[in-house]
């Protein structure tokens, strides 16, 4: 493709030691497309996407937003690109001494010229678009469930319009149907919104779901990147036991369903 | 680059509507809200987006807001397929108002005694936790295995020794400043030779326990506060609990017992630096030789002051313990919270160890000790 994504990962290297996480992967992430990330535990998702945010020091490699080197960026231009950016950590990393609204306005109240009335209406809509209930706003992060969590972690990463999303498992720990819900959502609002989403995730509804393409990791390199019917033809024998495996396989109908 | 949000009054063949363009975004920060002042105000029934070069939920929000609070039938024409989605997404509803508590003069009487019953409280809750500690102590002492010897040890070190280079020093230091100032002030009576009298008496009665256990409270006690704080928020405590764990016994029972070992010896430490110190001043400052500020302190009562110290020590070191840990059980799930109560502890600690040391000294009297 001749179009410039929107992140690209050339030749990353990341050790912790001696151990060589990440060992020369390559990436691309299109703009307006939804990647899913797919690996086995501990096989450096979150070290990827933490290479990626800049939380995770790298021993070669180069990272471009939009087709530039972030590193070679002035700090405030690498600060316009990083507010294009939303996150999702996969334990929410809610501000704990912040109310849910707080936390959804602290980037706002950060990096916005608006009024606070404003900003409190945005984010009781960002609240309203992820599916959290309006009395949620006034609660601190210890006293929501799991799945509230994750919702507001997402009113917050979604705060500033981001043109590119980071998703780490945000469906782990969701009831199917909530999950459900939050896939429909982060496709209702790439839809919308024209987001690039970058989603680690293990749950294989959702890959069927809203994933454009899917990347593998393996020996710290992407062993493999493409749609899902390119992947189930894939002989890797990881690859295969994932999605032919028995909970893979019970995917295939409801899939050819949906195609329908 | 991305135009400024505009909105422009268009009258074209007997229509009148209101033409949205440029970029409908959070980008444009105070230049959309201007715009959405400018929304409105407007008098036009249709809103036309289809000039807009770039919506987000903010935009969308701001039009929506605008159709609902014209009190008139508002009509959104030409807007792009995404756009509409948007709108539909974003569409507006009132967002209730946050009450904010009244605050007012009869609101802060009612903090004032909010926190004097609360102070009550903590009080009797500290009373119990001692009780509490004092049941599981008993219980284990009857099984000598589960009395947890390395966790006591670990924390001997990290209490004890770890912190004798800080509390030699202080109390070093102290010891000096007393002894040039005994020097100073006792001169003006020609009582200069009643310094090391001076120096040992308020040293080893008071200052030495008193200056260690404030040093140990604001060193390990804020420890265990935050160790026992980060546990509980992170459910740790509750882990333990689900394997028929005490947490009392496992976690807290070691903390206190290296605590009452711990700060008698930091404090007979301390006191010889602050005796080392007062030698010192005298000897250089003073002009009384090491050998004739030794013999002085051979005054027969010293051991008698030498032990009356010591002997508060323990209780401090309970007091400490039972106080930090309490506060540590109390953490909540935010950072705030745990930050609050590793205050709370230290203050609190400090509070009642200057206290005990006031009741120990009419305690001391009363038995002419």
């Amino acid at each position: 493709m001749s179009e410039v994504p929107a992140i690209r990962v050339r030749g990353l290297e990341v050790a912790f030691g001696s151990r060589k996480v990440m060992a020369g992967l390559d990436l691309d992430l299109y703009r307006g497309e939804v990647l899913g990330f797919v690996g086995a535990s501990g096989a450096g998702k979150s070290v990827l996407t933490r290479s990626i945010l800049g939380l995770q020091p790298r021993q070669a490699g180069v990272i471009e937003a939009d087709g530039r080197d972030i590193d070679s960026l002035a700090p405030s231009e690498r600060r316009r690109v990083e507010r294009g950016w939303g996150v999702l950590f996969q334990q929410g990393a809610l501000f704990s001494s912040l109310t849910v609204r707080q936390n959804v306005e602290a980037p706002m109240r950060e990096h916005l010229d608006i009024s606070p009335a404003l900003r409190t209406e945005l984010a009781m809509l960002k609240l309203r678009l992820v599916g959290l209930p309006a009395d949620a706003a006034g609660k601190l992060p210890s006293e929501l469930s799991g799945g509230m969590i994750k919702r507001a972690a997402l009113a917050r990463a979604l705060a500033l319009d981001p043109g590119v999303v980071f998703l780490d498992e945000p469906t782990s720990g969701l009831d199917p149907i909530s999950a459900g819900g939050f896939d429909e959502l982060i496709a209702t609002l790439q839809a919308t919104l024209g987001l690039t989403v970058f989603m680690v995730t293990h749950d294989l509804d959702s890959l069927y779901a809203i994933c454009d393409r899917v990347a593998v990791l393996g020996q710290g390199k992407v062993i493999a990147i493409g749609t899902i019917p390119e992947l189930l033809k894939s002989e890797e024998p990881w690859i295969r036991e994932y999605f032919h495996g028995p909970r893979g396989e019970g995917r295939k109908a409801p899939a050819a369903r949906r195609a329908v | 680059m991305s135009r400024a949000p505009t909105a422009a009054r268009v009258v074209e063949a007997g229509a009148i509507r209101l033409a949205f363009a440029g970029a409908w975004t959070l980008e444009a920060g105070a230049g959309l809200e201007a715009a959405a002042r400018g929304v409105e105000a407007a008098q036009e029934d249709v809103f036309d987006l289809s000039a807009l070069d770039a919506l987000d939920t903010a935009g969308a929000w701001i039009i929506s807001r605008a159709q609902a609070r014209a009190g008139r039938a508002v009509s959104v024409v030409g807007a792009r397929p995404e756009h509409a989605t948007l709108l539909r997404e974003a569409v507006y509803s009132a967002t209730p108002a946050a009450a904010a508590p009244p605050r007012n003069a009869v609101s802060l009487l009612a903090d004032m005694g909010e926190s004097v019953y609360s102070a009550g409280l903590d009080a009797l809750g500290g009373l119990d936790f001692l009780g509490r500690v004092v049941a599981v102590g008993l219980q284990a002492a009857r099984r000598p295995r589960r009395w947890r010897l390395i966790s006591t040890a670990f924390h001997l070190e990290s209490m004890g020794l770890r912190g004798a280079p800080l509390i030699l020093m202080i109390n070093f230091f102290v010891g000096a400043i007393v002894a040039q100032q005994g020097i100073v002030q006792l001169a003006r009576f020609g009582a200069s030779s009643l310094t090391v009298d001076l120096v040992a008496i308020l040293t080893l009665r008071e200052l030495g326990v008193m200056l260690t256990s404030i040093m140990v409270a604001g060193r390990s006690g804020s420890a265990i506060t935050a160790e026992l704080g980060a546990m509980n928020m992170r459910e740790e405590l509750d882990a333990l609990r689900v394997m028929a764990l005490d947490p009392m016994e496992a976690l807290v029972l070691p903390r206190l017992t290296a605590l009452v070992i711990a700060l008698p010896l930091l404090t007979f430490l301390g006191d010889l630096a602050a005796l080392t110190g007062g030698m010192l001043v005298a000897w250089g400052w003073g002009g009384v030789s090491p050998h004739a500020f030794w013999a002085e302190l051979q005054y027969p009562i010293a051991a008698q002051r030498f032990i009356s110290g010591l002997l508060k020590a323990p209780f401090m070191a309970l007091a400490i313990g039972v106080i930090s840990s309490m506060e540590g059980f109390a953490v909540q799930g935010s950072a705030e919270s745990l930050g609050r109560r590793v205050t709370a502890a230290v203050v609190k600690s400090i509070f009642t160890v200057i206290l005990l040391d006031g009741v120990f000294a009419m305690f001391y009297a009363a038995v002419r000790f």
